[in-house]
């Protein structure tokens, strides 16, 4: 018989369903497949001109209906999708959840396309007068919806009779380890015995690409665009903007077992710090990110002999990288040359909003398939890093326990700890 | 029964056109017939309330910071260190680094220019996403999507007053507003934080964000009203009004600890989500109502209705449905500040209960008079389009 309370008296927190889109395809079992074979879902960039733009490839996910209708209506089908899949794998009800929505997404934004269209709807006046004006005239509320921020959870609360008001969140790129841990703090606080978390960004638009490119956040390397994420390797350049989404039905592993669930995994611990040192660079110690590692193991009540491999956050990025495995080497000492640490980023770029759930699922399926996903690109390692990021081919181990690290603008830290069984 | 984890209030800091910080506005306020500062010209025929002088060095002592961000990012940070002075609790580097902070937002401002000179050039462009691409790569200003990002409202406060424990921002209209004291209130009194920083800010003086309601037609248009009195005037109801509230929410007992003054203490706070196209909002206000544990006898509520049409005559009808409630909407004279709206309501709500005293009615015409001390005030925030939530505020 398995605990039911962790550590600190609190219900321990169970997985019961997981659901994941990414570039590489919709469910566990393709993207399984082609994580576990070194296959990147990165690839020229389609969905609109690329003209004028320096980066002009990513890990879109261009095979959705929604995949050419804007942010909002993909953000959306990326969430229902993920979430489906993980509730049916729960065996719960999929219109009667019954517990809790906490949605990671992406901040809402009228889109250039609608904008376009409402400007040129109409002649007079011009600039922001007259979409006004067009704007109080529009007899449906197609376009409104997709610029409220609560829009898409209220959809998901009505399409999956989730409880209450659901919670909508941003943590930059953190925001889906986010969701994850707003879940498991309800449930360990008694509000609630199952919750559903999920992650979702379909927010890979022109503008957006633009933006991470002015702050000189991409890599450029258009030519081979399978290689141009390469977390940990010396000429890494940037991150791949990607989107995908990633879905956790939570359960306090006491309700999980009365009703015959199958126990996918357990959430051990969450820890998060902030970092008051810069909008997108991190304080130069790494105290932040270290601090958020250690109360993530204080957390799960796990010392750092006892994770037995590292989902990283791998970006790809010259900065992020780098720090990672500052903060990586401080909590693990010497034993971090020789833990396997890979980013799944190098196959599917950064899902942002999505990014913490989808490694979240990721990292479960790590531990119940006793399979690690390997780090791909790595050819050119980079020697102030010395890590074994598990290179370029999948590698079979039993995995008890994962660390899985979120870090974002905005000085977000946030890392999860999982465990394959209940202690 | 007091209990040591009660969540008690023990900052407040506050910006709306009627000035600034809890002092300001408590004297403002009940000052009976307070006239609402109004800008009717400026964004016409929208009417605002806007934001009043500031001096942003009070709050954010580096330039730098201040060049960084956009007004709603200046005003959220000002707005935050407002209430942290207030808790004393700003520059005490071991408080401001084991606070955690919630923070509701929306999003910042973009370059009206920018997206003003896309569009003029779209009206003789039919390549019109080569146009945006010719146009954001070479005239946005790199960092203005930092000043754009929602969770770096959260990012500022960090940076600017070294609040680190956690930071999480959420996002939804007043929906977040009222889930992140729910969730802020939820740690506290399970032990999970001690002291928590919870707020948001609006920032309406930018097309954009008229255009967020307006997209489904919510603006009032034709002369000013008080908001019970728009229905039927041109228009959707809501005005909006530059602000922002935040709150240092704290265990009662790490507040005594340390000796704080404690303005009140945040009783339940309870949210929903009625699904409002079959006609459930009344009846989800009158449940939370029922749930939030409401005192008996007379009971002071400050409402933070919208002015929105639907939403404002079903949260009419139920609190009505209450003879016990003498109600006060505040964006008669603040007008609507979004994520920022419950936070708000829940700081006039204890200001009321620290100082023992009423509000006159804002509008004469529809708000019934209330006599003596409150002990209890009621906090409500329902959603101009969605999400709803109560608060009851107790004396400490």
């Amino acid at each position: 018989m398995a605990n039911l309370r962790d550590h600190m008296g609190r219900p321990i927190v169970a997985v019961t369903g997981i659901g994941v889109v990414t570039s590489l395809g919709v469910g566990k079992a393709d993207n399984w497949a082609a994580l576990t074979s070194g296959k990147s879902g990165i690839h020229p960039i389609t969905r609109f001109p690329v003209d004028h733009l320096n980066t002009r490839i990513s890990g879109m996910v261009d095979f959705l209906p929604s995949s050419s209708k804007g942010a909002s209506p993909l953000t959306y089908e990326l969430a229902e999708t993920a979430a489906q899949e993980a509730v049916s794998e729960a065996g719960l009800d999929s219109g009667d959840f019954g517990g809790p929505l906490f949605l990671a997404s992406p901040p809402v934004e009228l889109d250039w396309a609608d904008r376009f269209s409402l400007y040129n709807s109409d002649k007079k006046e011009s600039g922001s007068e007259r979409l006004l004006r067009v704007a109080r005239g529009l007899k449906e509320l197609g376009i409104f919806e997709t610029t409220q921020f609560g829009s898409i959870a209220d959809r998901l609360a009505d399409r999956f009779g989730t409880r209450g008001l659901p919670i909508t969140l941003s943590t930059a790129c953190a925001s889906g380890a986010t969701a994850i841990q707003l879940g498991v703090e309800a449930i360990r606080r008694g509000e609630c015995d199952k919750a559903l978390s999920i992650g979702a960004d379909g927010s890979a638009t022109a503008e957006a690409l633009i933006r991470f490119s002015l702050l000189s956040a991409l890599s450029t390397h258009n030519d081979i665009p399978e290689k141009a994420s390469k977390p940990f390797s010396k000429d890494r350049d940037g991150f791949v903007l990607a989107e995908g989404s990633g879905a956790l039905v939570l359960e306090s592993l006491e309700a999980a077992l009365a009703r015959g669930a199958t126990i996918l995994g357990i959430m051990r611990g969450c820890g998060e710090r902030a970092d008051d040192f810069h909008r997108t660079r991190s304080k130069p110690d790494g105290s932040p990110a270290i601090a958020a590692v250690r109360a993530a193991l204080a957390d799960a009540g796990l010392s750092e002999d006892e994770i037995d491999y590292v989902n990283a956050h791998g970006t790809s990025t010259p900065e992020n990288d780098k720090m990672e495995h500052l903060s990586l080497s401080t909590v693990f000492g010497e034993r971090i040359g020789s833990m396997p640490i890979s980013s799944n980023k190098s196959m599917i770029g950064h899902t942002l909003s999505a990014a913490g759930a989808v490694e979240a699922a990721f990292s479960l399926m790590t531990m119940r398939e006793s399979v690690i996903p390997p780090t791909i690109n790595y050819d050119n390692p980079d020697p102030a890093i010395v890590l074994d990021v598990v290179p370029n081919k999948k590698r079979n181990a039993g995995v008890g326990t994962v660390l899985s690290n979120s870090f974002g603008f905005g000085g977000q830290n946030t890392c999860l700890v999982m465990a394959r069984e209940p202690v | 029964m007091s209990s040591p984890r009660d969540v008690v209030i023990t900052g407040i800091g506050l910006v709306s056109s009627l000035g600034e910080g809890p002092d300001g506005h408590w004297q403002k306020l009940t000052r009976p017939g307070v006239e609402p500062v109004l800008d009717a010209t400026r964004f016409a025929p929208y009417t605002i309330h806007p934001l009043p002088e500031i001096d942003w060095n009070l709050q954010i002592a580096k330039r730098g910071d201040q060049r960084q961000m956009e007004t709603w990012q200046r005003l959220g940070t000002y707005v935050a260190g407002l209430a942290l002075d207030d808790a004393g609790i700003k520059g005490n580097d071991e408080l401001c680094a084991t606070m955690d902070m919630v923070v509701a937002a929306g999003g910042g401002e973009r370059d009206e220019a920018v997206d003003s000179a896309i569009l003029a050039a779209s009206e003789s462009r039919n390549d019109r996403d080569v146009l945006l691409n010719e146009k954001l790569t070479t005239e946005l200003r790199p960092t203005l999507f930092l000043a754009q990002l929602s969770n770096l409202l959260a990012g500022n406060i960090s940076i600017v007053h070294k609040v680190t424990g956690s930071s999480r921002t959420f996002m939804g209209e007043e929906g977040a507003g009222v889930s992140a004291v729910e969730t802020a209130a939820a740690r506290i009194r399970s032990g999970q934080s001690t002291h928590v920083l919870v707020g948001g800010a609006f920032q309406t003086e930018h097309s954009d964000m008229l255009l967020g309601y307006e997209l489904a037609g919510y603006l009032h248009r034709g002369p000013w009203r008080p908001v019970w009195q728009r229905q039927g005037a041109e228009g959707g109801g809501v005005v909006t009004g530059s602000g922002g509230a935040f709150l240092v929410l704290e265990q009662r007992e790490h507040a005594q600890s340390r000796g704080r003054k404690i303005y009140a203490e945040l009783g339940p706070v309870v949210s929903g989500r009625a699904r409002r196209r079959r006609g459930e909002l009344n009846a989800d206000i009158a449940a939370l109502l029922k749930q939030a544990a409401l005192p008996a006898g007379e009971l002071l509520t400050i409402s933070g209705a919208s002015g929105a049409h639907a939403a404002t005559a079903a949260e009419k009808v139920a609190l009505d449905a209450n003879p016990a409630l003498a109600v006060r909407a505040f964006s008669t004279l603040t007008g609507h500040m979004k994520e920022a709206q419950f936070p708000f309501a829940v700081a006039l709500a204890a200001l009321a209960v620290d100082r023992k005293a009423p509000y006159p009615v804002f509008d004469a015409t529809v708000e019934q008079p209330f006599e003596g001390a409150p002990s209890s005030v009621l906090a409500t925030a329902i959603g101009y389009h969605q999400f709803e939530g109560l608060g009851l505020i107790k004396a400490a």
